[in-house]
């Protein structure tokens, strides 16, 4: 490609030499180079930033996944089941507004695409999406199905005040469904997350569960407070879990960013230095072949 | 003697037969968390003594199963060894199951060894001056939850 150094042009007998071709492809290569190499710093930096948050996440996700598991062992205990007469659907997305991580957002909405496309109907089905991300990518095909969205997700740590705004907003929303579920990225290691669902069921469905019947003393109160607080626990653990993959997938994505970049600078280089020595050697010939004219 | 023994098993061994629960047998799974702390994971305790809406009960293993909200208190675990710990809770939700497994999930928990006296006044008398400024219903409500807790507070702080 940067191998023509020089073209012979041949006007009216004589013949000029083109060096602008040599030189332009210089400069075009250096530009190139050094864009690279500060994208390859960016890169770099973001890999810096995200393995610290990553640090972080999974520090704070160790506590919480007890958490989660208390606030759903309850509930495959008493094997909740949704409620046959309402088939009204609650899907909630947890992604975040930023990118560059990935396939974390993607993954979320494909589970969400393929569940809302097969289910018998599709105007049953609301989601909530917690993150820009999965809004934008939601909203293209399915922007009726969308009962609200949180932004502002993913800059700071999640908190359980968070989660408890969510949950109070589904709840004060009226959205009279039998089953939801959370579709959330679960943290496996640092190079792998898989997508998991977390079923969350209604006060009414708890109280239709068969095996609630062992369970003394509950009234409506009781049972409508803990439905509350477990959907507030069980977003605020998948809140947790899907920071800590998001940072550990930005970080590899990140990661691998800086040695592709390397790996265009080092061939930039070369090139660079060939067409540098082609231009040079153009040079030479030029004034040796016009000394030997005079 | 083996005669009787022998009769014990093999009636445990027909179907029907429901051998007895001993208290001793059953240990509790006992988790109690909190938003960015886990106290006990699946621990084996003796008695839990939790405060809740529907009154301050103990929980032993093979407690009935139910289910609870946590008042604004102190939560004291008697571990097996025979020493107790006193946790303050703000708030969260108790799970007891037919296995005898109990979930405490509260939403602060402090260990009330941790908590400042002066500190907890602090809270209480900021709660109490927000009651008298609440312009809504609804913010009134939120300061007398806080006031409540920061009653709990003090009270946990001064034992």
């Amino acid at each position: 490609m940067f191998n023509r150094a020089a073209v012979l042009v041949c006007q009216n007998g004589k013949c000029f030499q083109q060096q602008e071709r040599g030189m332009a492809t210089l400069k075009a290569i250096s530009m190139r180079l050094k864009s690279v190499k500060n994208i390859q710093k960016i890169t770099q930096s973001m890999k810096m930033v995200s393995a610290a948050k990553y640090a972080r996440a999974e520090r704070e996700l160790k506590p919480v996944r007890p958490y989660g598991q208390g606030a759903s062992a309850f509930y495959d205990k008493i094997e909740a089941a949704p409620a046959p007469d309402k088939p009204k659907e609650l899907i909630i997305a947890m992604s975040s507004d930023r990118g560059l991580c990935g396939g974390i957002h993607s993954a979320v909405c494909r589970v969400i695409k393929s569940q809302i496309s097969e289910s018998a109907n599709p105007e049953n089905v609301a989601v909530v999406c917690v993150g820009d991300k999965s809004r934008a990518q939601l909203q293209r095909l399915f922007s009726d199905n969308i009962l609200f969205q949180v932004s502002e997700v993913g800059r700071k740590a999640a908190t359980f005040e968070d989660a408890a705004l969510v949950a109070s907003t589904i709840i004060n929303s009226g959205y009279d469904f039998g089953t939801g579920k959370i579709i959330y990225n679960r943290f496996k290691t640092v190079v792998s997350y898989i997508t998991t669902e977390q079923p969350v069921f209604t006060a009414d469905s708890i109280s239709r569960a068969e095996k609630l019947a062992v369970y003394d003393s509950l009234d409506a109160d009781v049972i409508q407070s803990y439905m509350e607080y477990s959907l507030a626990s069980l977003l605020f653990y998948a809140m947790k879990e899907g920071a800590c993959s998001e940072q550990s997938a930005r970080m590899t994505a990140m990661d691998s960013a800086t040695k592709n970049a390397g790996e265009m600078i080092d061939k930039l280089t070369l090139t660079f230095n060939r067409t540098r020595q082609a231009v040079i050697t153009g040079e030479l010939i030029e004034i040796i072949s016009g000394a030997a004219a005079l | 003697m083996f005669a009787r023994s022998a009769a014990l098993r093999a009636a445990k061994q027909l179907p029907g037969v429901v051998a007895r629960r001993n208290y001793a047998d059953m240990a509790m799974a006992f988790t109690f968390a909190s938003q960015n702390q886990v106290f006990y994971d699946k621990a084996d305790v003796k008695q839990v003594d939790v405060p809740s809406f529907s009154g301050n009960f103990g929980i032993l293993p093979a407690h009935v199963p139910s289910l609870a909200v946590l008042k604004p208190g102190v939560v004291t675990v008697y571990e097996q060894s025979g020493s107790s710990k006193k946790i303050f809770v703000s708030s969260g939700i108790v799970t007891i199951n037919e296995d005898s497994s109990v979930q405490v999930l509260a939403e602060e928990a402090v260990d009330v060894a941790d908590l400042d006296l002066k500190a907890a006044r602090d809270v209480l008398s900021q709660s109490q001056s927000a009651v008298s400024a609440a312009a809504s219903e609804e913010a009134k409500a939120e300061a007398m939850i806080a006031v409540e807790v920061a009653e709990e507070l003090v009270k946990a702080a001064e034992a």
